[in-house]
């Protein structure tokens, strides 16, 4: 009976629709698996966008780092340097020149990774990424690998049971959580875990550079633990959602009218329809864990990225400064080009046309519907 | 929103959320006329703990915890509420500008707010003020132009909505200048997201501010201010808890409150909270109060 109706095998069903969508690929080989797929075209244009979108980015870090009124020469000698060091100082940096040629030299350098030494430590400031960046990585790994699997299967948990008590429960929880900064809850962890009441965390990330950070792992709970309870709460709430809005879709009613089982409506009709935000949720999510991973990797002390740039601002060490900020800014503009990849991979509708579009804003309109940061 | 308004008044969230938000506000603003000593003085002992004289014991230079409690919220109070209004003020004009302009001024508005909105916010807050130094009103405008992009779209998107409704297309063959329109068509009728989003921006700018002064790039040392507070009292962590755990309380309780109101507002601004059966329960009531009302006539 179900299978009449079902539009589980619309392969099946008609053969020939999916047939035109492909054929207009010429040339490709005969077999359907290697057509090349017709969203090809617009993955170009959207590299493209994002390659424009990196290119301003820098044009802003090196406006605000080396064009501002304020001279990075006076910045970095403090308020009581002679004129002289001054001017020697603007030498070595290549402050005498038009602003124009310095983009140029700046941009030109940093296309090859060579972005100046520190001045703190004479290091290659790249080295300094390098070395830190890792560390950043595998904290913001385990702390995706966790609160991803955790926030989807909740919030599809508490989709279907909507407005029961352990959800209404778990939503003031979830409120709690994302009203308070990082800091705080940070701070708190350390008083629960570390100092007070259960005193088995360290409160401090001595790790050892020679080892990888998952070899450590008593170093990384309380980070990661801080993260995952700023970032679990919005997921959770982005996916909560979005199983609401598509349980209450038409032909999901459509497929429980038709006696198909509880269990596939949710995983099989309306979990792959609610995917759309929630991976453009994992992208803005990303793009908070290197904001609030800042403030974290500060009170832990731990050796990432984020503690590196506080470092280098107390110091005015403007090449390091100037290379996190333009990894950061960079990765998440790569982030949201994959998430926007996949979001038109898992679309069927966006996946067959020649033309996908993204619906401007998605993410946008995600910030405002989770209040993330 | 008059009926809004009343749910908001009736739900124990907003109640809640308001309980909490006013008393930091009356803490942070009446706070300096009630503090026993000066929030600067050296009274006592480095990091001594609570005790006579004393409510919350000495910070890391001895100085009353207490009073500089009472001192510490005024520029994070007003600061946050500065940068969320210049941001909802600018952000507002730009993308109702941009959703009435011409089609390629408001892709390149679309674009600009995407370029802005890969820096992660208190990244590009950091970059700015570690260039500039950190008077007040700086602090204020670079977090004020993180959350700008974010208003640029809502703005935009509303306006989007209400340009092609009928009385707006009314209003332009009644031959009304533009600024009429915008003023007395357009802005009434995008008010309420406008305002909804206001106070989400205002709980990101307390998260964020304190964040910043907790980093040490908000309010300069000797002043008094929680997010500073914390932080100069961090190291004595283990010997005076209470000089970091009183901030830390008014600061979460600040953003708690602020959040859960926001979470109302927001709420009773969409139509989410009218849910189907207590519409369809009202509809019966009327109608059978309809039915009694004609049968009594008859």
């Amino acid at each position: 009976m179900a299978t009449i109706y079902s539009e589980q095998t619309p392969r099946a069903v008609s053969p020939s629709q999916t047939d035109d969508t492909v054929a207009h690929n010429a040339g490709a080989p005969g077999s359907e698996g290697f057509a090349l797929p017709s969203w090809l075209p617009w993955l170009g244009g959207r590299v493209l966008s994002g390659l424009a979108t990196a290119f301003v980015i820098s044009v802003l870090v090196f406006a605000a780092t080396q064009a501002l009124p304020s001279d990075p020469a006076r910045v970095i000698l403090g308020p009581d340097a002679t004129e002289d060091s001054i001017r020697v100082l603007q030498q070595q940096l290549g402050l005498d020149q038009p602003i124009l040629v310095q983009y140029g030299r700046w941009a030109a350098r940093a296309m090859t990774g060579e972005f100046g030494v520190s001045l703190d430590s004479n290091v290659p400031a790249g080295q300094i990424v390098a070395d830190r960046f890792g560390n950043s990585a595998a904290l913001m790994a385990i702390v995706l690998v966790l609160a991803v699997p955790i926030a989807f299967l909740g919030g599809v948990a508490l989709a279907i049971r909507r407005d029961s008590r352990i959800d209404s429960w778990t939503m003031n929880a979830v409120i709690l959580f994302k009203a308070l900064p990082g800091f705080v809850l940070a701070i708190g962890l350390i008083l629960l875990f570390s100092t007070t009441v259960f005193p088995i965390l360290p409160a401090v990330s001595l790790i050892d550079p020679a080892i990888s950070p998952f070899l450590q792992p008593l170093y990384l709970v309380l980070p990661a633990l801080t993260l995952i309870l700023t970032v679990a709460p919005f997921l959770l709430r982005l996916v909560r959602s979005a199983m609401i809005e598509t349980l209450e879709a038409d032909y999901v009613a459509a497929a429980r009218l038709r006696g198909i089982p509880e269990r596939r409506v949710v995983w099989g009709h309306a979990v792959p329809n609610a995917l759309v935000p929630v991976i453009q949720g994992i992208a803005l999510t990303s793009r908070m864990l290197l904001g609030g991973g800042l403030i974290v990797e500060v009170v832990f002390s731990y050796p990432g990225i984020g503690n590196a740039l506080n470092a280098a601002i107390e110091l005015r060490d403007v090449p390091v400064i100037q290379v996190i900020t333009l990894t950061m800014a960079v990765g998440v503009v790569f982030i949201n080009l994959l998430a926007d990849v996949a979001t038109v991979l898992v679309t069927p509708k966006l996946r067959t046309s020649s033309r996908p579009r993204l619906r401007a804003g998605t993410r946008a309109k995600l910030k405002l519907k989770a209040g993330g940061v | 929103m008059s009926s809004g308004l009343s749910t908001l008044r009736r739900g124990p969230q907003a109640r809640l959320g308001f309980a909490f938000a006013a008393t930091v506000l009356v803490v942070a603003l009446l706070g300096p006329l009630a503090a026993p000593q000066s929030p600067l003085g050296l009274v006592g002992p480095t990091y001594g703990l609570p005790g006579e004289g004393t409510l919350l014991g000495y910070d890391y230079l001895g100085r009353d915890v207490w009073s500089r409690l009472l001192h510490g919220g005024r520029s994070v109070l007003w600061m946050s509420f500065a940068a969320s209004v210049i941001a909802l003020a600018a952000g507002a004009v730009i993308g109702i500008a941009a959703g009435l302009s011409k089609r390629w001024i408001d892709h390149a508005v679309v674009w600009g707010t995407d370029v802005l909105l890969a820096f992660p916010d208190l990244i590009l807050v950091l970059l700015v003020v570690s260039m500039l130094g950190r008077e007040p009103w700086l602090i204020v405008l670079t977090v004020a132009i993180s959350f700008v992009p974010g208003v640029i779209r809502l703005a935009r998107g509303v306006t989007l909505g209400v340009v092609s409704q009928e009385y707006v297309e009314a209003a332009k063959l009644m031959g009304y200048p533009w600024w009429r329109i915008v003023l007395l068509e357009i802005l009434p009728n995008i008010s309420t997201p406008l305002l909804v989003h206001l106070g989400i921006m205002l709980t990101w700018a307390i998260g964020m501010l304190s964040g910043l002064s907790f980093l040490g790039y908000g309010v300069a040392p000797p002043a008094a201010d929680w997010g500073l507070m914390i932080n100069e009292n961090r190291a004595g962590l283990m010997i005076q808890p209470w000089a970091v755990l009183a901030p830390i309380a008014m600061i979460g309780v600040f953003a708690l409150g602020t959040n859960l109101l926001a979470e109302s507002v927001s709420r009773a601004g969409s139509r989410i909270a009218v849910r189907k059966g207590v519409k369809s329960r009202a509809r019966t009531l009327m109608r059978g109060n309809k039915r009694r009302l004609r049968e009594s006539q008859s």
